[in-house]
Order: structure tokens, then sequence, then C-alpha cells
């Protein structure tokens, strides 16, 4: 299959290198901006909720990761497979990248989750909710990716074999979205991401789009932060990372 | 202040779960920033050594 040339060009590991050490300082102040504006309007702004009080604030957090450990998911299976198809290290570079970002998401999105199931649903954990269940998931798959991972010597090998896991795991994506529609769940059903309006107050939908943006600007600069160190750990041998590390002090 | 802190009674909830994702963007930037370092050291140090750059290519291999 002939490719563009814009995708050699984007395999170009000294090109995504500088690329993305110039984008990324934008994106971290975009992205502290935004969460500062939106945990303000939320926190402090947004009037309390009629049913929950107070404590639906984590509404301005909870979902919004969530979502980003799901794209997480996405964004490694989908350059996993680049890089198994095509054989372009930069992508796995990127699937690599992405998995740590990913498992700490679902981490946090889990024990946000928590956090505000105690005092709603009044419990912390409950072991036969889909909704948990499947991003409970979604962590062990994020968890195995990294120890397979970190179970072979040789990165070329690491690569593909951990990109067929990557992809297989895709199977959980429409699971964890549809697991609120498909079964009985103590979990909410979806309020902004369905075809109806959204079910939500306008003074609450802005802080909640607001954060949504927040976190996943964040999420784009925790990658291209991590994939700079990525790219000098895989390239460290050749030429153009020796000539960039001679012009460093120290 | 202290109704805002206490968020209705639900504040410790409120508020470990604000603290509990602030760590985790915090650690993540942190542990991106300290790889990207240690990876730098790491390539200046193989850049110094002798062997690597000796290294044969793979037309003399041929």
């Amino acid at each position: 299959m002939r490719l563009p040339r814009w995708f050699h060009v984007l395999g170009s590991p000294p090109f995504v290198y500088g690329l993305a050490g110039k984008v990324a300082p934008w994106l971290g102040v975009v992205t502290c901006v935004l969460l500062a504006v939106g945990g303000y309007w939320g926190l402090v702004v947004a009037p309390p909720d009629r049913v929950q009080g107070e404590v639906y604030r984590v509404l301005f957090i909870h979902p919004q990761i969530a979502y980003v450990s799901v794209m997480a998911y996405v964004v490694m299976a989908v350059a996993a497979g680049i890089g198994y198809v095509w054989r372009i290290k930069l992508a796995h570079a990127v699937a690599a990248t992405a998995a740590p970002i990913g498992a700490s998401f679902t981490a946090c999105a889990l024990a946000t989750g928590s956090l505000w199931g105690r005092p709603t649903w009044g419990t912390f954990w409950q072991w036969t909710d889909p909704r948990i269940m499947s991003e409970t998931l979604l962590l062990f798959l994020f968890l195995g990716y990294l120890a397979l991972r970190a179970a072979f010597e040789d990165r070329d090998k690491a690569d593909r074999v951990s990109a067929i896991l990557a992809v297989v795991g895709v199977v959980d994506v429409p699971i964890i979205h549809y697991s609120v529609i498909w079964w009985n769940s103590l979990h909410q059903g979806p309020s902004i991401m369905k075809l109806d309006k959204p079910s939500i107050a306008p003074e609450m939908l802005t802080p909640f789009l607001i954060m949504v943006v927040a976190f996943t600007t964040c999420f784009f600069w925790l990658l291209l932060n991590g994939l700079r160190g990525e790219i000098v750990e895989r390239e460290r041998d050749t030429r153009w990372i020796r000539q960039l590390v001679e012009g460093l002090r120290g | 202040m202290s109704a805002f802190l206490s968020m209705g009674g639900d504040g410790a909830y409120v508020w470990s779960a604000y603290g509990v994702t602030l760590a985790v963007l915090v650690l993540n930037v942190w542990w991106a920033r300290r790889r990207h370092q240690s990876a730098l050291r790491r390539a200046k140090a193989s850049a110094g050594d002798e062997r690597v750059s000796k290294r044969p290519t793979v037309r003399q291999i041929q």
C-alpha cells in the first residue's frame, strides 16, 4: 500500500522530537489555564445540584478522566496497530508512551468514581457493576500491556507482541461505553454523549465541557512530553541523538 | 469559606477526588520530565563510549 508523504515525515523521530518540543509547552499552558478556569467554575460558580447537593461537583472531573482513559487506550491501540502493520517504530513509541498515562488515568477514574459512589450510592465499590468492571478491565489491559513489554529484552519483539494485546483489547472500549445501557448498573446513563439534547443544566454544562477540553489537552501534553523521552531512549545510538546530546551542557 | 470546604458535609469525598486527580497529573508531568532527562543522560554517556561509536555498520558486516 502506498502511503502519503506526511505519513513518512511523521514517522521521522528527529522531526517528531522537535515538533513535540515546540508544541508541548503550549499544550501545557492551555491545559493549566483550562483546568484553573474549569475548576473554579465547577467548584465555586456552578450552583449545587437539586438532588445530590454539593457532592455532584465530582462531575467536573470524573467523567472527563474516564473518557480520557478510554481515549488513551484507543490512541495506544491505533498507534500499536499502525506500528505493527507498517513497521513504524515511532508508532510503537507512541503506544508505549500512552500506556502508563492511560493506566494512571484509568486508576484515577476508578478512584474518583469510588469517592463519588460512597456518598451517593452508599458504596465505594460494586463487583457486579458492569461499568466499574469494564473500566477495571481497561486498567488490567494497560497493566498487562506494560507487563508484557517489560517481559521482553528485545524492544522490537516487545513492540510487536504488545501491539497484538493492545489491538485485541479494543473490544473493551464499546463494552465500557454501552455497559450502562446494556446491563443494570448503579452508574447513571449517558447525559452528554447521546443523540438527544444533553440532560444537564447549561450553567453546569459549560464547566463540564471546559474540563473535557482541559483533560484532553492534558493527555496530549503528557503524551508529547513522554514521547520525547521515549524517542531519546530508542534512538540513543543514532547520529542525530549524539549530535543533540553533544550540544547540551554538563 | 468553611461552608465551601465542607461541601454540604461531603467535603472529604469531593476534595479527595480533586486531590487524587491533581496528584495524578503532577506525577505524570514529573515522571515524563525525569524520564526524558535520564534518557538524555544515558545517551550522552553512550555517545562518549568508544565501543558504541566503533560499532560496525551494516555494510561493514556484509
